[in-house]
């Protein structure tokens, strides 16, 4: 699975990172961020792109698949 | 409730003599109380995360460019929204450069692909700005409220979250307005600190909506992330300082609309030409900001 490393970045960077990411191929890509909100924005955009999310919180933030 | 970040961080600005505009010189106890409710309730919830690092250099630009535009216009996008609910139809007009500012980035990013990656005695009493300051940081915290993330939302997701947050705060304000007889729809309403150069207005809330969305959020935002750790958004900040002195150390501000106590003649305000040529240079950095840096686009 590819990954999108946003860890420490602050917005929008993450979310530029992920619509990137999802422009290559449709995938499945897991994007790893610091923050609740860059969460939430991370799956609003995959989302409205028609991709499925489900997110884990980890050690130092969140993954979120994007299938 | 005259509530503006630009203005409270212009007043801050001279008040630590980083300018010497007499009339604007106030340690605002709103922005402390701002960033200290938006810190104290992200560690009650464990979101503080202390970050730095992305672009921080470019943020610090951003930041002046959002208080340079926003005192060319009077105001930054939350006093733009109390403005327009108290029926000041000059808000109304910088909304349009506001919302232009805002989109440039989601045709940047359609058009190009990912290449685009690319006044200080009239205030409330201390403690109770000081109160309210915490209580509003607080809740601006927790509803991730933000002036340029919820356009950006609309047209690009079409997600309405963010804009009912705002939506919500424009209709009381509305009400509160309407109630208290304080609803006057008109250009140059006195009491109101506004001017009706339309094409500046335009302009100087297109550069705010514009460098917002490449910073990731209007300036009140930036307080916000900046109490919950990070360090970018201080940096934003510390650019919206340096903004704000420049504004009135260079005569960039604009002024407003008032009554002369003398002669009760309604003097009209006006940008300033230091003013115009800023906001033109502004609007130019943003635009390279945006085409050539591939790491700080916008969301």
């Amino acid at each position: 699975m590819r990954e999108v490393d946003a860890r420490g970045l602050s917005c929008p960077e993450p979310l530029m990172l992920t619509a990137e990411a999802l422009k290559k191929g449709n995938d499945p890509v897991r994007v790893l961020v610091t923050e609740p909100h860059q969460k939430m924005n991370v799956e609003k955009f995959a989302k409205d792109h028609g991709r499925k999310t489900t997110s884990t919180e980890t050690e130092d933030g969140f993954a979120v698949v994007i299938e | 409730m005259a509530f503006c970040i630009a203005c409270f961080i212009r007043d801050t600005a001279g008040a630590l003599g980083l300018h010497s505009a007499e009339a604007v010189q106030y340690a605002r106890p709103e922005i402390i109380g701002l960033v200290l409710g938006a810190f104290l309730i992200s560690v009650a919830t464990k979101e503080y995360r202390s970050t730095a690092g992305s672009s921080s250099m470019v943020r610090f630009v951003l930041g002046m460019i959002l208080v340079i535009g926003s005192l060319v216009f009077l105001g930054c996008p939350l006093r733009m929204i109390i403005r327009m609910s108290a029926g000041d139809l000059n808000a109304w007009v910088a909304l349009i450069g506001f919302i232009l500012g805002v989109l440039i980035l989601s045709l940047g990013t359609s058009l190009l692909k990912s290449s685009t990656s690319g006044p200080g005695s009239m205030h409330a009493p201390i403690l109770l700005s000081l109160i309210g300051g915490l209580i509003f940081g607080a809740v601006a915290q927790k509803s991730r409220m933000c002036f340029a993330g919820s356009i950006r939302d609309v047209i690009l997701m079409r997600n309405f979250d963010l804009l009912t947050i705002i939506g919500g705060f424009f209709v009381v304000m509305l009400i509160f307005n309407i109630a208290t007889g304080r609803f006057v729809p008109a250009f140059d309403t006195p009491g109101v600190i506004a001017h009706s150069e339309h094409l500046w207005n335009i302009l100087g809330m297109y550069a705010v909506g514009f460098a917002a969305v490449l910073a990731g959020g209007c300036p009140l935002r930036q307080l916000i992330l900046a109490g919950q750790g990070s360090s970018d958004s201080a940096v934003t900040v510390l650019g919206m300082f340096a903004g704000a002195a420049a504004a009135h150390n260079f005569g960039l501000a604009a002024s407003g609309t008032a009554l002369d106590a003398e002669t009760q003649e309604l003097v009209a305000g006006a940008v300033p030409m230091n003013g115009k040529v800023a906001v033109i240079l502004c609007i130019v950095v943003c635009f390279v900001i945006a085409f050539t840096n591939n790491r700080s686009e916008g969301k």
